[in-house]
Parts: C-alpha cells; sequence; structure tokens
C-alpha cells in the first residue's frame, strides 16, 4: 500500500478523534475519506499530513514512516477547506509560492506555473486576486498550488463544501479526471456520500473516529459491513421488525430475542399501479400512498404498510399514483441487522426466480 | 411619526456639532489665536526657546523610541496570543489593557518605586551608574507604559479574523517563520499596525501624567514639551505656553490626517482583498 495508516490513535481534550485507525490505499487512488461530522476523518487527514500528531500508531507513505517527518518534507500536496488561497497574492503568485520555497530558478517557475494554469483553464487570470475569482476558480487555483512542487500525495479538505450544488457537480468531475490524468494518489474527506459515491475509487467510511469499513463505492454500498454503514450509506429507511413483511422471516436472521430491525433502501422497492405488471405477486403488499415528493428525475413516494412508513421511487414512466392511492408493492430485499452485523436477505418469493442483484461496475 | 423622525436627526446632528465646537474646535482654535497674541517674533521666539526645543527633542525621542519598543512587543504579544495556545494566555491579555485601566500617575509612581531610591533595585543602578527615575530613561519607561496596548490592541483582532489557514498553508510548503511572517501574515496586518502605530505616536507625544512623575522636571534635561508647556503656564507665561502648545496641536492635526488616510487606504485594500 502507497499510503498506510496503522493503528491510529488520537485524543483532544477529553475526547478520542481517532480510535485504532489502520487502513491503506494503493498509489494512484483517489479515495474518500467518508463520515458524518464530528466523526474523526479531517483528523486522519490533518494527521497524514502531519498537521496533528497521533498519541499512537504508524503512518507510512511509500512505506517510509512519517510520523517525525516535518510536514514540508512529507511531499504533501494539501487543499484546505476554505482554500486557504495567499489573499495579497495574485493567482500566479499563489501558485508560484511553494516553488519559490524550493528556491526554483525563475525561469523554471514561471513555466510550472504557466503549465498548472492551463491545466485549470485559467490561464488569462494570472495576475487576479483570490477575491476576484468565483469558488470554483478558486478551488482550481488551490488545487494547482497544491500540485505546483510535485508532490506523491495530494490531500483535500471538503473540498467541494464551499461551492454551490451545480458548480460543485462539474468540479467533482473535473477533480476526478484531473487526478485521474496526473495519476497522483490523492485521499479527500467529505460528509457527501453521492460525491463519494460518485468521485472515489475508494472509500474509508469513519465513524466515532473508527474505520467502520474501507472498499469500492459499490462494495460499500452494496454489501455492508455494519449497521452503521447500511444506514449511513444509502437513503435507506430502518424497520424495527421486518419479520412482519411477507417473504421475510427473521429466522434467516438467526438473531435471538430482539426484534428483526433492518434497512430498506428505496430501490428495493417496486410499487405496482395496476395488476397487469404485478410479479412475484405472492410477495406483494398493500400499502397507502403517504406522501409524494418531487425529486428530479423520479418521484419519492412515502408508503404507509403495516404501521411502517417506507420511502420508495416511483418513475414517471409508470402510471401516475396520488397520495391516499392504494398501492401494490414488493420489497426485492433488505439488509438484516443483528447486533452490528448486516446481512443481505431477499425476498423468497423473488428468490424462486433468482437473486439479480449481481452488478459489477 | 413623519415629523418625529425628520426631527430627531437633525437634534442629534446640530447637538453633536454643538458639542464638537464648544468642547474640541473652540479651544484648539484659541490656542492659535492666542499663540499669535503677542505677534509672529514673539511666536518664533517662544518656540525656538533652547529650552523649547531641548523639550520637543525629547518629546521626539520618548515618541520614537516608545512606538518603537511597542511595535515589537506589540507584534510579538498579538503573534503569541492569536497563534500559539499557552496557560496564562489569558492573564496575559488582560494585563496589556491595564495601562488603559490604571491612572497615568499611578504608573509613574509604580516606576519611582521600582527605579527610585527606595526600591531594592537601586543598589544594583547605582552601582553601574544608571539613571533611570529623574532621566531619561524614566520617561521613555513611562511613556512605553502607558501607550503600550495600542498596537497589540490593534492587530490582534485582525489576527483572529483572517485565522491560521494562509500560514499553515506557507508552512507545508515549506516556508519558514520570517518568510510566512513578511509574505503571508504582515500584508494582512500592515494598516492596521499603521493604524496603531499612529495611534501609539499621538498618545505618547502628549503623555504627561506619567512622565510628570518620573521626569522630575529639570528644564532642559528631562522637561518634555507637555511638562515645559505647563511649566510655562504655572509662570504666568500664557501667550508662551500657547504658542509651544501649538506645536503640539499641529501634530495632532498631521496625526489625524494621516489616521484618515491610513483608514481609507485599508478600507479600500480590504475590499479589494478580503472576500
Amino acid at each position: 500500500m502507497y499510503v498506510e495508516l496503522r493503528n491510529i490513535n488520537k485524543h483532544f481534550a477529553g475526547f478520542q478523534a481517532s480510535k485504532n485507525v489502520s487502513f491503506g490505499i494503493a498509489q494512484g487512488i483517489l479515495a474518500a475519506l467518508l463520515g458524518p461530522s464530528g466523526s474523526g476523518k479531517t483528523t486522519i487527514l490533518r494527521m497524514i499530513a502531519g498537521l496533528e500528531t497521533p498519541d499512537s500508531g504508524n503512518i507510512f507513505i511509500d512505506h517510509v514512516r512519517v510520523n517525525d517527518l516535518d510536514p514540508s518534507k512529507r511531499g504533501i500536496g494539501f487543499v484546505f477547506q476554505n482554500y486557504a488561497l495567499f489573499r495579497y497574492m495574485t493567482v500566479f503568485e499563489n501558485i508560484a509560492f511553494g516553488l519559490e520555497i524550493k528556491k526554483e530558478k525563475k525561469s523554471g517557475i514561471r513555466e510550472r506555473v504557466m503549465e498548472l494554469l492551463a491545466l485549470i483553464g485559467m490561464e488569462d487570470l494570472e495576475k487576479r486576486y483570490p477575491a476576484q475569482l468565483s469558488g470554483g476558480q478558486k478551488q482550481r487555483v488551490a488545487f494547482a498550488r497544491a500540485l505546483a512542487p510535485n508532490p506523491r500525495l495530494l490531500l483535500l479538505d471538503e473540498p467541494f463544501a464551499a461551492i454551490d450544488a451545480k458548480v460543485r457537480r462539474e468540479l467533482r468531475c473535473w477533480l476526478r479526471d484531473m487526478i485521474a490524468r496526473l495519476g497522483i494518489t490523492s485521499i479527500f474527506v467529505t460528509h457527501d456520500q453521492d460525491e463519494a459515491l460518485e468521485v472515489a475509487g475508494e472509500i474509508i467510511l469513519t465513524n466515532h473516529g473508527q474505520v467502520e469499513q474501507s472498499g469500492k463505492p459499490l462494495q460499500l454500498y452494496k454489501s455492508p459491513k455494519t449497521s452503521f454503514v447500511a444506514r449511513f450509506i444509502g437513503e435507506s429507511v430502518i424497520v424495527d421488525d421486518y419479520g412482519l413483511l411477507k417473504g421475510f422471516s427473521p429466522a434467516a436472521n438467526a438473531g435471538q430475542g430482539h426484534s428483526a430491525s433492518g434497512a430498506i433502501r428505496p430501490e428495493f422497492i417496486r410499487i405496482f399501479t395496476d395488476k397487469g405488471s404485478l410479479r412475484h405477486e405472492n410477495g406483494t403488499e398493500d400499502a397507502v400512498v403517504e406522501s409524494l415528493a418531487f425529486r428530479g428525475s423520479f418521484i419519492e413516494a412515502g408508503l404507509r404498510l403495516k404501521n411502517m412508513l417506507l420511502t420508495a421511487h416511483h418513475s414517471f414512466e409508470d402510471a401516475p399514483i396520488a397520495v391516499g392511492d392504494q398501492v401494490k408493492v414488493l420489497i426485492y430485499r433488505l439488509y438484516s441487522f443483528s447486533g452490528n452485523q448486516v446481512k443481505l436477505v431477499t425476498n423468497q418469493y423473488v428468490m424462486e426466480h433468482g437473486n439479480g442483484y449481481d452488478y459489477v461496475i | 411619526m413623519r415629523k418625529e423622525r425628520s426631527v430627531i436627526p437633525l437634534i442629534l446632528i446640530l447637538a453633536s456639532a454643538a458639542f464638537i465646537f464648544l468642547m474640541l474646535a473652540l479651544p484648539l482654535l484659541l490656542i492659535l489665536v492666542e499663540s499669535f497674541r503677542a505677534g509672529l517674533d514673539f511666536f518664533a521666539a517662544a518656540i525656538s526657546d533652547p529650552y523649547a526645543l531641548k523639550a520637543l527633542q525629547l518629546t521626539g525621542i520618548a515618541t520614537v523610541s516608545s512606538v518603537g519598543l511597542n511595535t515589537l512587543f506589540g507584534l510579538a504579544a498579538a503573534w503569541a496570543i492569536t497563534r500559539f495556545s499557552f496557560p496564562g494566555k489569558g492573564l496575559l491579555t488582560t494585563f496589556i489593557d491595564i495601562p488603559f485601566a490604571v491612572s497615568p500617575v499611578i504608573a509613574g509612581l509604580i516606576f519611582i518605586l521600582t527605579f527610585g531610591r527606595i526600591s531594592w533595585l537601586h543598589p544594583f543602578l547605582s552601582a553601574y551608574d544608571l539613571k533611570v527615575v529623574f532621566a531619561v530613561p524614566g520617561i521613555i519607561i513611562a511613556t512605553v507604559f502607558v501607550t503600550f496596548p495600542f498596537v497589540a490592541r490593534e492587530i490582534i483582532p485582525v489576527l483572529e479574523a483572517r485565522g491560521t489557514e494562509e500560514e499553515q498553508a506557507a508552512s507545508l510548503m515549506g516556508a519558514g517563520f520570517l518568510t510566512i511572517f513578511r509574505r503571508i501574515t504582515f500584508p494582512h496586518i500592515k494598516w492596521a499596525l499603521l493604524y496603531g502605530v499612529i495611534l501609539c505616536t499621538a498618545r505618547a507625544m502628549g503623555e504627561f501624567g506619567a512622565v510628570s512623575v518620573v521626569s522630575g522636571r529639570l528644564r532642559g534635561k528631562t522637561n518634555t514639551l507637555p511638562l515645559y508647556i505647563e511649566n510655562l503656564y504655572d509662570e504666568h507665561q500664557f501667550t508662551a505656553a500657547f504658542a509651544v502648545s501649538s506645536i503640539l496641536v499641529a501634530a495632532a492635526i498631521i496625526i489625524l490626517i494621516a489616521r484618515n488616510i491610513v483608514e481609507y487606504t485599508a478600507k479600500k485594500d480590504e475590499d479589494t482583498n478580503v472576500r
């Protein structure tokens, strides 16, 4: 592994920001440190950069322990959450700063800065000051500034947090492509699962200072290892007793005593509006449409089913539904929890026709 | 309702204008009028009197050295307070304000106690023939004391507001302390620093109370301009007192103009460089 953390612990006055954190990232990968706020993801990033010191544990970059290495000697490019551009320097001076510190030749600096300005598509803005740039432009300058001294590892702290939604989507694709093109190993921190799922090649999901699960985005999405992951990733609805649902028996979970709780994702539910299209009829349930919300490319429906309130997605191509309608729904599968363990359980009636949840992307 | 709204601003404006005229403009005007009462020749003689020149020189020395020392101290204290956490930080922040709270006369007495005959430092000082009290060093120390909050107080809020991220970014790239200060921090605080220096200068030039206690008021030796003016006044040389006062008034006006220029430029600078 190119970047490796082993058993990292870190305390701040009275609270543990990192508990036995271990993970590795291969060279050239864009990895996301994902987690709710306060989960310790930024602390991990700052420890890799050397802005914080772990209480115990080891950090390796390219197989060399860097714990005692000065931050500036770790070969890291860091993009701060609010970019931390030097406000009294022009775009050019900002990008050139790291090279000047390294005492590189003036002509070499000019060449490298122009190359980076071309890369971020801002050749004509070299004389602007940060205050004269838009959020997206600032972000790109921060990216170029971090890359200027040719770091071996790029760290980005919530790189898209300060940008408005529309530009954010564009910019994250841009960043992903740019990093792929340069092949630089990168780690970014985010609390936005969409961002991590879309951009990252590898996700490290943290909660309460611990790594809950790490792996490829689809892997986390499809096979959450802990109930936290199942709850956090996707827009799951938690049900207290899925044994009440047709086709699911709590025995399959082998959990004793407690009620069989689980998580159901919207895409696990299909709403049937007419009898003709009904599938796996024995497994379907009656539900009442309680709410409808327009979500752009689909409609989000709140369904009342045996005292459970579930969320499902409904396509515009299907027959329209209205609040108060009686509909047939089929729950294809759900995540069943036992303790912190998670198991994907498929509806027995669906199973008879094979399991359809085996995409590989 | 409408009428009330137009009357209230008028009353407030008139009240402020009348207050400023009576309390500030009129007295200053009278100083100028009084100082030229006995004619231009007398005015020139009064301000070129050797004692007056000596007092002007001493005020200059005290002002320059206290501004210099307080700039260094203010920068160091502001940096320490905003960039590091250390035990006693709150105490240090409070201590900086003490000169604002303590009467200058008491400040003067403190230095008489510390460096005068009754001090336990006195044997040491006299052994090396160091004269502090009733000498120039005492005047400088007293002036430093009464003016030391100005620079630090101006810089601290700016350093706090601008945050440490730019410095962190520079340090991550391997920039040393001096480079970071010169290229990152200083541009942020330069106007606040200059503003603090101007306020500090104004206060140092006019300082009377503390200096009056420590100087011993030896004419031609330890008399600063404000002390000299009071001497003249005590001797009923009113016109000469006013003439010498006009030097301080002129300096104050220059400082005021400088302050306005700095304020205006800083505002413009902030508009272009801070978000």
